[in-house]
Formats: structure tokens, C-alpha cells, sequence
């Protein structure tokens, strides 16, 4: 949130990924007043017990979010299409392994 | 849609078990009684911290310190889990804090109570962080996200520290006559204070209906109560330690243990601020926040030189 009374450091999210392969996932946010201070709030917050092998972090206000409230017509254009999943089609009678 | 439909969805959705989110639209209400109870719950980690540094630099042992200095590093993460979730809802930080320190915030009333002896460390464990195993097992379920997601990560650190607390309060039961009367002490002292941290009885409980019906609270204070109380009771005995309550005893019919009279007016009279502690928890919350002011300014001056430092580049 960006409150001028607040002197606690900017928001910053924290991404993990718990292994290699693996994708980062959003692990929660803190404070920070730049990059190096919000890795390092990220490692002693988020993998006191070697929940990580790698972090992200990023400034809150870089997030770019679709909103809730549009949600219904944003994700319209992917409703109507079934075709796009394998189940759709039809396979003939004991063909295997597809 | 007016506010009565918008309403009526928000409603629709706590009732099908999906999750509030911070860009949804929320009650006011809905938001405020978060807001209260999520930055309760976060001054409660931070203060918790107090009562257990009193013992850091006594404990007995090098493991016994270390395993310490590692439950309360923990518990000021859940402070900052929960500040972070807390806001999301649209207060700053500082906003927080200056309301914990303005009392017009409460913490739970349990960290007004003193950590007398090592057995107390034990008890703490044991007991405060067990009651509110209880609650934040039960909280992972509750209707906003954000709240939900830090106590599923609360969670799993809290269970050791339960173990600690009641390792060493075992351990204290099977040592000399002086240190099996200083468990039996800590316990003594410490089992009220912890049945009073599930809150007021339910029917005197302004607070729950909502809290209910949009699912923040997913049991009520009691049935909390008596789950923390059916599962002490076995491990009291397990160590021979006897829980200080003439009336409490198993039930067949409920299937629960029934118990003694809880004393209000002891908790009523420390939520106001009366208990033997709380002065001294507030005025070092704001001597430790005041001493880490030049902190906080030196690294905004830092990162502002960094930023003006790009400018130029
Ligand atoms: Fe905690
Ligand atoms: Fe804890």
C-alpha cells in the first residue's frame, strides 16, 4: 500500500521456488527499502527451513493485476471453446496409449 | 449492481467456500472486523516475543538457548505474515503499529502475564502456543485468502513450537523434587490465562455472529476451548503433572471433559490493561520501535541515494 506516513520500506512480493524445476510460487510480501535488502527480508522470512532454492522478489506496484470485477468478460473469449481440450474428440473404439 | 446485490454475492460466495481476495469487493464491516482481528493476532506474535527474551540469555543450555533465539525469530515472522496480510485490507503498517501502541489495539492478554521460572518456558510452549495451534488450525480455513494463506505457513512452524515447550516442561516433571514443583508452578499459573485466550463464552460474544456468518471464524470460542482442554488434559497426565481444576473431568455423555469456572474478571481486568505486565510490554514495544528509528531512516536515505545515483548513470 502506498502510504506516505508509512517509513517501513516499500511492498515488495516474494516468489519461491522450493526446488530446481520447479516454478516460483508467490510465498507472501514484506518490507523493503531496496532489492538487496528484500532478498535478504525474503531468505530470513520465507526459507528458514530450506524451503527454497531460489527467490524472487518484486516491487508490489510493478504487479500488473486483472481485476475481479471483470473477471467474467476478461476470461469470456476461453469459455465456449471445449475443442481445445483432449477430451472433445473422439477416439474410435480400442485404439490405445492416445 | 446496487449494494444490496453486491451483498448478496459476497454472501453467495463465503457460502460456496470461495475465498475473499484483497481486490474484491468486501462489507465494510466484513473489512473492519479483519482489519481488528488480523493485527490483533499480529501485535499478539510480536509482543509474544517478550515474555520467552526474557529467558534467552538464562536458558540452561546451549540447545535449550538456541532452540529458543529459533521460536522466537519464528514468532516475529508470523508477525510479519500477518501484518502483510493485515495490509492487504488497506491500513499501512505504521498504521498498525501506532494503534498497538496507542492502545487502541489489543494483543492476546496471555503475554501480560510474567515468565517467572525456566519451567515457564515449558509452559509457554506447551500451552499458549498449543491454545493457539488450536485457533490457527481452524483459521487456515477462514473466508479471506490472505489471512487463510499465512496461517497454513503459521502452521507448520508452530508445531515445534509446542514440542519444544512440552519437551522441557517433561523433562522439568522427571527432575528433582524442586523442579517437578516448579512445572507443576508454571502449569498452575498458566492453565486460566491460557483458557482465556479463546475469548469470552459464546453467549457473551458480540463479535461472533458475523464473524460466522462470513466464515472469519470457522468454530466458535468455546468449541475451541474444549478441544485445547481434551487434548491438554492426556498430555498433563502423560508427564504427572495435575491440572489445577477440581471440577474438570470427563464427561461420557458429551464426550468431553467438563471443567471449573473460568475466572472473567481476572480477563477483563487485563484486556483493560490492568494485568501484571502490561505497562512493561507497551513501553518496551515502543522503546524497541524508537530505538530502531535511525534504522529504518538511514536505509530510506540509502535506498533514495541509490535511486538518484540511477538517475545520473
Ligand atoms: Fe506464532
Ligand atoms: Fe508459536
Amino acid at each position: 500500500m502506498d502510504n506516505i506516513k508509512d517509513n517501513q520500506g516499500d511492498v515488495w512480493e516474494v516468489f519461491v521456488q522450493s526446488k530446481p524445476g520447479l516454478p516460483h510460487k508467490h510465498a507472501g510480501s514484506l518490507h523493503a527499502t531496496d532489492k538487496e535488502m528484500a532478498l535478504q527480508n525474503a531468505r530470513d522470512l520465507y526459507t528458514r527451513r530450506n524451503e527454497g532454492t531460489c527467490i524472487w522478489v518484486v516491487p508490489s506496484n510493478a504487479i500488473v493485476s486483472s481485476l475481479p470485477e471483470d473477471s467474467d468478460s476478461f476470461f469470456d473469449p476461453s469459455d465456449d471453446k471445449i475443442y481445445r481440450h483432449p477430451t472433445h474428440y473422439v477416439m474410435p473404439e480400442g485404439a490405445k496409449h492416445i | 449492481m446496487d449494494e444490496q446485490q453486491k451483498l448478496e454475492a459476497f454472501q453467495a460466495k463465503i457460502d460456496a467456500e470461495i475465498k475473499i481476495e484483497p481486490k474484491d469487493w468486501m462489507p465494510e464491516e466484513y473489512r473492519k472486523h479483519l482489519q481488528r482481528q488480523i493485527s490483533q493476532h499480529a501485535h499478539s506474535e510480536v509482543v509474544g516475543m517478550q515474555p520467552e527474551g526474557n529467558w534467552v540469555l538464562r536458558a540452561p543450555t546451549l540447545r535449550a538457548k538456541v532452540v529458543l533465539l529459533a521460536k522466537i525469530q519464528d514468532e516475529a515472522g508470523h508477525g510479519q505474515y500477518l501484518y502483510a496480510a493485515g495490509e492487504t485490507l488497506g491500513k499501512s503498517r505504521d498504521e498498525f503499529i501506532e494503534e498497538l501502541q496507542t492502545e487502541k489495539a489489543k494483543y492476546s492478554s496471555i503475554f501480560n502475564y510474567p515468565t517467572l521460572t525456566w519451567a515457564d518456558m515449558g509452559a509457554v510452549g506447551w500451552l499458549v502456543d498449543g491454545a493457539a495451534i488450536v485457533n490457527q488450525v481452524s483459521l487456515q480455513r477462514t473466508s479471506y485468502g490472505p489471512y487463510a494463506r499465512a496461517m497454513v505457513r503459521i502452521c507448520k512452524e508452530e508445531s515445534f513450537h509446542q514440542r519444544q515447550g512440552y519437551e522441557i516442561i517433561a523433562h522439568m516433571a522427571k527432575g528433582t523434587p524442586e523442579q517437578k514443583a516448579m512445572a507443576q508452578d508454571a502449569l498452575n499459573r498458566l492453565w486460566w490465562p491460557s483458557l482465556m485466550m479463546f475469548g469470552p463464552h459464546d453467549a457473551d460474544s458480540p463479535n461472533l455472529g458475523n464473524g460466522v456468518k462470513w466464515k472469519i471464524k470457522r468454530e466458535t470460542n468455546d468449541e475451541l476451548r474444549q478441544k485445547f482442554i481434551d487434548k491438554t488434559v492426556h498430555q498433563a497426565e502423560v508427564i504427572g503433572l495435575t491440572i489445577p481444576d477440581p471440577d474438570l473431568k470427563w464427561n461420557e455423555e458429551t464426550g468431553h471433559y467438563d471443567y471449573g469456572q473460568i475466572d472473567w474478571d481476572e480477563f477483563w481486568n487485563v484486556v483493560k490493561g490492568n494485568g501484571p505486565c502490561n505497562k512493561q510490554r507497551l513501553e518496551h514495544h515502543k522503546r524497541a520501535h524508537n530505538n530502531g528509528k535511525w534504522v529504518r531512516e538511514a536505509a530510506l536515505a540509502y535506498a533514495q541515494k541509490q535511486k538518484e545515483k540511477q538517475m545520473v548513470a
